[in-house]
């Protein structure tokens, strides 16, 4: 039992420490030596997450449910470890836009809209009571520990006068105080607060030593370590279950997520972490930094929650308050008076950044944009506006602060610190899609956002804070056990029948699953104004943008630079106004006293100077009163984006005309190629029939001048040498209505004579016609001819000439004596086949194909006589190809050839081609 | 005289005519039908000159005439291409890869005796 002057002596020494280092923090931050451009302090400050709960609360919450405390500090581990691509996103975003306040952000990115800006303030303001509540619970449980131990012991029942007598209601109003001291001294939100951050810092250093140094006395003091510490409680049963994970009775999930999205989204952690934030390269630090915090402040939190489990195992001690109870009853209150010391630093830290975030979300998002509208206040012409919002925020700390007693007065009993605290939680997390989807989807819309946030905030009122004004006796409890009317279906705690994942798990579950799909359904349908498209725009490619000149363009109208100047100096002071606008003039080089009137990128500047006093929506209403001509209307914005819609249109059809002619370009060089080709072609063709030509040509000639100058030659070698001059004068003539024949039949000359072919009768006649030839060199011909064949379409004459065509090359290429060509026909799928087959030399595989080309000889060896045109096979190939039908060659080399031609049946109808060819 | 032509030819109606010629002319007279069989021949035995018509199978008598000229052992032989393909650019290939002279087809059988003469006895 500590005197009760002592601890409060102590306190208000302790409290007036923290005000001279913010003191000493804001001077030199006038004097432009920052003491908290460090990334440690700002690690240090974002430690302010860790507040009475962490202190006392997680003890309390270890000893019931063993390491269930953890998930709290796991979350934020994991949004800094794989997260901090989103925080640093927010933090490049509210820099850009002079942001204030989580509703600030918000409202500015769905539009500038004041009525979104006052939801989300609502919602905060609502959700975090129950947080400032906590806090002063755990002040004024911690203090009458102190001072009445061991006479009271379990929860200290003085609230049974008035709260005058209560010290939970003086520990709310010394708050209160020091949050105005620490938080109102300038106005200009976003000029960062420096001294209060830097005594954050401090803070955060006090309670991790108070609570470590409890930590060591019992571990080491108490027991013989930690060895000792947890085999004594491992003997009890009891103990040993919380060791396990089963004790902590599930739920790590949802609770994980939900400290995940708290870390940024309390609007107290927004103001440290992101408008606090000075630099953002501080991040970095942070990152490991703060984790590391985490875990150095939760080291000892199972130790003490056994050790006090042990230490006091007739129970009858609240293990809240185990961390002040154990050095007590140790007759240790020099200690017992540090940790005290601690958690006053945890909740002090806690109260002061919540309520100078809340004001600043109340004064700028909700009173000043009710009060710019009633036109009666002349606010706007003011002559000075700034001392009207300190009072506003002043008055909305103490309101705040007030709250927050009340509902620790009307409900705060029936919780322990922990689930009082996860209230506020699952109300933060409600912002978290309009945030997350604010910046990385441009499709959300303000209509969206305000169905999310009500949807979510409903359910979660419904699910948490309804419950728990019925628990506390306010309301009836079968509203609770029954569902309001006896509808089960409506139990707030297994709303539409889901039951047993606990309260805070199911109201987690029920308000982000209304949230989200009000977000995104109402997004989808709904149509974005002008404003929030640009907005939208601004926030999502924050990082492929290096200035906002896209919102710049929105101010058309001129205002006079005086008036603007003027209007700044109303809310942030004339002597600032007037620095800042110098300082303007002086960046860019230009004289504002000669200019006169402002440029848009002049009154955009003095919009962001002034969104960071009033937050930003009221910030342009305020600007758009002085920019003659008011802002642009709608048809003036929809000209200017029709303006750039145009330019973009104009630059995509050039870049349209610009593809079309590459691809012009292309085909006229593919065509010109192919040009290229086929005059190669001819060239090579003329080259070669030149060739074919001259060759009989040379005989003819030698044999001829041999002759004309050898009277002497004998009879015999004169009859040889005129017959090869025959032969070869054969020879040209063949290979010159050859080349004729297929110049027509490519150029498409040939007259055909179309009628109906017997093919089997053609073979006979041909064979007859060749017979001859065959019998001089003893090759034996024969057919194989099928009874009866299909008639086909085509020209007689030409058919015949194929047929003797193929013969005759069989005829060629057979060994003389040993030889033989067999000629088949047979009707086949439709149509009628032809072979003929020899047993000459056979063709190679590779030359299958190519012996179908225009003067492609094979030539057998010295031996070789080719008499062909070299032109025999192309002009079969052309034929049977006009016809419809194929041609073919199969043959294994050594075993002869076999040549195959196939021509469909004429017996179906005749084509309308057919006739006409015919003509 | 006892000076020996290699006629590298492949249609035969055509070797026939050029045999009868240089036989007549009182020449040696051996056949080679491919660029193969042709560069055997050179190897086998010496010739003075060479007709080598262009288009053969095997190596074709460009290259013919280009191993020939590679080998100084053979710089004595003498080459008269024979070629049915008139171009200029051909007779230009023919010359620049060490021929001769150049002929083409249809030839007069004088020019081209006379031309052989030329180059084994130095013209009368």
């Amino acid at each position: 039992m500590l005197p009760g002057w002592l601890i409060i002596v102590t306190s208000f020494g302790y409290l007036c420490l923290l005000f001279a280092i913010a003191y000493y923090g804001d001077r030199r931050a006038d004097t432009g030596r920052s003491l908290i451009a460090n990334p440690y302090i700002y690690a240090l400050s974002i430690a302010v997450y860790c507040t009475s709960w962490t202190f006392y609360g997680s003890v309390g919450r270890a000893a019931s449910s063993g390491v269930g405390f953890l998930p709290i500090y796991l979350g934020p581990t994991l949004t800094f470890a794989l997260g901090w691509f989103v925080l640093r996103k927010i933090i490049r975003i509210s820099k850009m836009h002079h942001i204030t306040s989580i509703a600030d952000f918000i409202s500015s990115r769905y539009g500038k809209s004041h009525r979104l800006g006052g939801l989300v303030t609502v919602i905060a303001v609502v959700g975090i009571m129950p947080y400032i509540s906590l806090q002063l619970k755990a002040v004024s449980v911690s203090f009458n520990v102190l001072l009445h131990y061991p006479d009271v012991t379990s929860s200290p029942d003085l609230l049974g006068g008035s709260m005058f007598a209560d010290t939970a209601f003086y520990v709310a109003l010394l708050m209160a105080v020091f949050s105005i001291l620490f938080g109102t001294r300038h106005i200009d939100a976003t000029e960062h607060h420096e001294g209060m951050v830097a005594a954050i810092a401090f803070e955060s250093v006090v309670k991790l030593l108070a609570f470590l140094a409890v930590g060591v006395f019992v571990t080491f003091g108490l027991f013989d370590g930690f060895g000792d510490l947890f085999g004594q409680a491992a003997a009890h049963p009891e103990m040993r279950a919380l060791m396990s994970l089963d004790a902590t009775g599930g739920g790590w999930v949802p609770l994980t997520i939900l400290s995940m999205a708290a870390i940024v989204l309390l609007p107290r952690q927004f103001q440290v972490t992101v408008v606090e934030n000075t630099d953002e390269r501080h991040l970095k630090t942070a990152l490991w930094v703060f984790p590391l915090y985490l875990f150095a402040i939760n080291l000892f939190v199972l130790p003490i929650a056994f050790g006090g489990l042990l230490h006091f195992s007739g129970g009858g001690v609240d293990a809240d308050t185990f961390v002040l109870a154990l050095p007590m009853a140790e007759q240790r209150p020099g200690l017992a008076l540090f940790a005290f010391i601690g958690g006053l630093s945890a909740a002090t830290g806690m109260v002061i950044v919540a309520s100078i975030a809340l004001s600043t979300m109340v004064c700028n998002d909700l009173v000043m944009p009710l009060l710019l509208r009633f036109a009666w206040l002349h606010l706007s012409e003011h002559e000075d506006v700034s001392g009207l919002l300190k009072a506003i925020r002043r008055t909305t700390i103490i309101i705040i602060l007030i709250l927050g007693y009340l509902y620790y007065h009307l409900i705060g009993e029936s919780y322990a610190l922990v689930t009082i605290g996860l209230v506020s939680f699952a109300a933060a997390a409600q912002f978290a899609p309009a945030i997350i989807g604010g910046i990385y989807w441009k499709g959300g819309t303000h209509r969206g956002a305000v169905t999310g946030l009500s949807a979510g905030f409903l359910v979660w009122g419904y699910t948490l804070l309804l419950p728990a004004f019925a628990r506390s006796g306010w309301l009836p409890v079968e509203l609770v056990d029954q569902g309001p009317f006896g509808i089960a279906l409506l139990k707030p705690y297994a709303l539409f029948g889901l039951e047993g994942l606990g309260q805070i798990s199911h109201a987690l579950f029920w308000s982000l699953l209304a949230n989200i799909a009000g977000y995104v359904g109402v997004s989808l349908l709904s149509r974005q104004s002008t404003l929030e498209r640009i907005q939208a725009a601004l926030f999502v490619d924050v990082f492929k943008r290096t200035d906002t000149g896209a919102s710049a363009q929105l101010w058309r109208g001129t205002a006079a630079i005086a008036d603007l100047c003027n209007l700044a100096a109303r809310f942030i002071g004339r002597e600032r106004a007037d620095e800042t606008f110098a300082q303007y003039a002086m960046n860019r080089g230009i004289d504002l006293e000669r200019v006169g009137q402002a440029d848009a990128e002049l009154v955009q500047f003095a919009e962001r100077l002034l969104a960071g006093t009033i937050g930003a929506a009221s910030a342009r209403v305020m600007v758009a009163s002085t920019v003659k001509g008011e802002s642009v209307s709608l048809d003036e914005i929809m000209e200017i984006l029709d303006e750039t819609s145009q330019v973009l249109e104009y630059s995509r059809q050039l870049e349209q005309k610009s593809q079309e002619l590459e691809q012009a370009t292309a085909e006229i060089r593919a065509a010109n190629e192919r040009l290229k080709e086929l005059d190669r072609l001819k060239d090579e063709f003329l080259s070669t029939v030149t060739h074919e030509l001259r060759t009989p040509l040379t005989s003819i000639r030698s044999f001829s001048e041999i002759l004309h100058d050898s009277p002497d030659i004998d009879d015999e070698e004169r009859r040889n040498f005129l017959s090869i001059i025959i032969r070869e004068s054969e020879r040209l003539t063949r290979l010159i209505n050859d080349v004729l024949d297929m110049a027509k039949i490519e150029a498409g000359r040939m007259e055909w004579q179309m009628v109906d072919v017997n093919l089997k009768e053609v073979l006979e006649d041909a064979v007859a016609t060749l017979h001859h030839l065959f019998d001089d060199k003893s090759i034996r011909l024969s057919t194989n001819l099928a009874d009866h064949v299909p008639l086909v379409r085509g020209d007689r004459d030409l058919l015949m000439q194929v047929v003797i065509n193929l013969l005759s090359n069989a005829e060629k290429f057979c060994p003389p004596d040993t030889g033989w060509v067999v000629v088949g026909i047979e009707a086949r799928n439709d149509g009628v086949t032809v072979c003929v087959r020899d047993n000459g030399p056979g063709i190679a595989e590779s030359d299958q194909m190519a012996i179908f080309d225009k003067f492609h000889q094979l030539r057998e060896g010295e031996t070789g006589n080719p008499m062909g045109s070299g032109l025999g096979l192309a002009i079969c190939k052309a034929i049977i190809e006009h016809l419809d039908g194929r041609i073919w060659v199969e043959s294994t080399p050594g075993e002869g050839a076999a040549f195959f031609f196939t021509l469909p049946s004429a017996e179906a109808p005749a084509t309308a081609a057919d006739v006409a060819s015919v003509g | 005289m006892g000076k020996s032509i290699l006629v590298v030819e492949d249609e035969p109606n055509i070797v026939l005519s050029l045999e009868f010629l240089m036989k007549r002319a009182g020449y040696d007279v051996r056949i080679a039908r491919d660029g193969e069989e042709a560069l055997a021949e050179v190897a086998r035995r010496i010739p003075d000159l060479v007709l080598l018509d262009v288009m053969i199978p095997k190596r074709d008598g460009y290259d013919v005439c280009q191993t020939i000229r590679a080998n100084p052992q053979w710089s004595a032989i003498r080459i008269i291409m024979l070629t049915a393909k008139g171009r200029d650019v051909e007779r230009e290939k023919g010359l620049a890869l060490g021929a001769d002279d150049y002929v083409t087809k249809p030839f007069s059988t004088r020019d081209l005796t006379d031309k052989v003469r030329q180059f084994l006895d130095g013209g009368d």
